[in-house]
């Protein structure tokens, strides 16, 4: 049985207020890091930040 | 409004030839001063008063606080740039401004006393047809015990990340912290030092910069992290928080924020006004009325924001402070400064102008202007003390309003007083955040944030108060080169290279 992952969870504590906190799984923290992936919302992020510019002005 | 006779002098003037004088050079009066000369050329003058030598882009304190940047990566001198612009510059503080001249004479000014230059401790009056008030903050320390060292600045219990000498200094305690936790537990507070303070998501890049350093240098095993604030919820940002789409729902800030905290291991303590500071511990009271005690090794605590204490006299000398500064020493402008509860709070209440209503000429830009109200709920504890967010107005709001303020100026000066009043409400603008985590092309990691618009407008957007299409948020690497590219593209602007109208405020 392949062994489970329990990094994301160890900052948990029953019933203490961390317990009541979503927490990204490895497939999430992964992305944020995935170069490629990144890439394309570097793109993304800026026309959005872009909208919200000339939006303001 | 009619204008009282010395405006109208001075507006007579204007054909010839016109002096604008800004106080202060940071975000907001630089971009006012800088665009107003572009647009006013070398037929009327514009003056900049400011005690600072250097300009700051303040976001990356952050990174001069975990010695990843260097003093001179964050600032540059200012003298050569006015030069360069033509921008008459003094290197003092305003002290007092005369909007209807003295005795003798109809023309409005100001005193400044000199910081530099050679001219350290002299005073002098400028004359104006135009004012903009952009000083920015007093950072007051001395609200809280313990916090100043009761001059006004810093303490000595805690460090700062305001101005990069603060940084410098925060950077060189935390390396001394970091060698002691190679062996022993260490401690580590971060967030606001006072129930009113603002800049919350300065303290928050902070300490999440702390934490990645930390895991950098082998030593977060042995450092306890933990975040105080004046935020009722973790994610109000001073801002009310915020909604984002997050798999198809609309997901409060505060869910992200407390996954963040979570993730990286970070304890937090909210709804709390620090209201003693000791060596190694503050005091503080939350919002149920309880009091405690939270010890540190290390603290960064953001200082409460007043006005920087500028003086209004009339023609025979006579304080009239009151008349146009709030009791909080920032600038009266076109907002509607009503007492009223939250609930009838409005978008509508939020400048639009930044003119004084008093006096037409002068203008405020910044976090210098007077907001009518927080725009996080107001909340004190039974004890009766205000625990509450007080508004931001730092960043691309600053900048935007600047802008717009020289335009005003810039189109009354070319024609005439019933001239345009440019708008820029901050209930109708956004703004862009990133809050970033370490510093690497490839290791840190940012929060890139969008808010549309700043003060939450519930008549127009019920509900959330904000545009669900153009308020977003998400963490990773391109947000992270998305501050390291502001970084380099703010300064460029600053520094009045080529093209650098072109580059948004």
């Amino acid at each position: 049985m392949a062994s489970v992952d329990h990094s994301i969870e160890k900052n948990i504590k029953a019933y203490e207020q961390s317990f009541e906190a979503m927490v990204p799984t490895p497939f999430v923290k992964f992305m944020r890091t995935c170069l490629i992936w990144q890439f394309i919302r570097f793109i993304i992020i800026n026309i959005k930040m872009i909208i919200v510019v000339q939006k303001s002005h | 409004m009619l204008y009282n006779s010395s405006v109208t002098m001075t507006l007579t003037r204007r054909k010839a030839m016109a002096r604008l004088v800004v106080m202060g050079g940071g975000v907001s009066g630089h971009t006012a001063a800088t665009f107003a000369k572009k647009w006013l050329g070398s037929d009327h003058e514009v003056v900049v008063v400011t005690p600072n030598a250097q300009w700051n882009w303040i976001p990356s304190n952050i990174w001069v606080g975990v010695g990843q940047m260097k003093k001179e990566d964050v600032v540059f001198p200012l003298a050569p740039v006015y030069e360069k612009a033509g921008i008459d510059y003094r290197q003092a503080k305003a002290v007092s401004i005369h909007p209807d001249g003295k005795a003798d004479s109809d023309t409005p000014y100001i005193t400044i006393e000199y910081t530099g230059q050679g001219k350290e401790g002299q005073t002098e009056e400028i004359t104006y047809d135009y004012l903009i008030n952009a000083t920015g903050p007093k950072l007051n320390f001395d609200a809280t015990p313990g916090l100043g060292n009761g001059k006004g600045q810093l303490g000595d219990h805690t460090v700062s990340v305001c101005t990069a000498d603060h940084a410098i200094h925060a950077n060189l305690e935390l390396q001394q912290l970091f060698e002691k936790a190679k062996t022993e537990k260490q401690k580590v507070l971060v967030g606001t030092g006072h129930g009113l303070c603002t800049c919350q998501g300065a303290a928050f890049e902070y300490i999440f910069n702390i934490e990645h350093e930390a895991r950098k240098a082998g030593v977060r095993d042995n450092l306890e992290i933990k975040w105080i604030s004046n935020e009722s919820f973790i994610g109000d940002f001073g801002i009310g928080g915020l909604h984002i789409k997050r798999g198809m729902y609309a997901a409060s800030s505060k869910l992200f924020a407390e996954s963040l905290f979570v993730e990286r291991g970070v304890d937090w303590m909210v709804g709390a006004h620090v209201n003693k500071v000791e060596e190694g511990k503050v005091h503080y009271e939350l919002l149920d009325g309880s009091t405690g005690e939270e010890e540190f090794d290390f603290a960064m605590l953001i200082p409460p924001f007043a006005g920087v204490g500028l003086k209004a006299y009339d023609k025979n000398g006579e304080d009239m402070t009151d008349k146009i500064f709030a009791p909080n020493g920032f600038l009266k402008v076109d907002a509607d400064y009503t007492a009223k509860p939250y609930e009838e709070w409005k978008a509508s209440d939020w400048p639009r102008t930044y003119q004084n209503p008093e006096y037409k000429n002068i203008f405020a830009a910044g976090i210098a202007f007077a907001p009518p109200h927080p725009i996080s709920k107001p909340m004190q504890s039974p004890n009766g003390t205000p625990i509450t967010p007080t508004p931001p107005r730092t960043g691309m709001p600053s900048g935007i309003i600047g802008k717009a303020v020289a335009h005003s100026i810039v189109d009354m000066i070319k024609n005439g007083e019933n001239a345009h009043i440019h708008e820029a409400s901050m209930a109708e603008m956004g703004a862009a955040c990133v809050a970033s985590a370490g510093k690497g092309l490839t290791d840190g990691t940012a929060a890139a944030l969008t808010v549309y618009p700043v003060v939450p407008d519930f008549e127009k957007y019920p509900g959330i108060g904000r545009d669900l299409d153009y308020t977003f948020g998400e963490i990773g690497l391109a947000g992270h080169w998305i501050k390291h590219i502001l970084h380099h593209l703010f300064i460029y602007k600053a520094k009045l290279k080529p093209g650098w109208t072109l580059i948004p405020e």
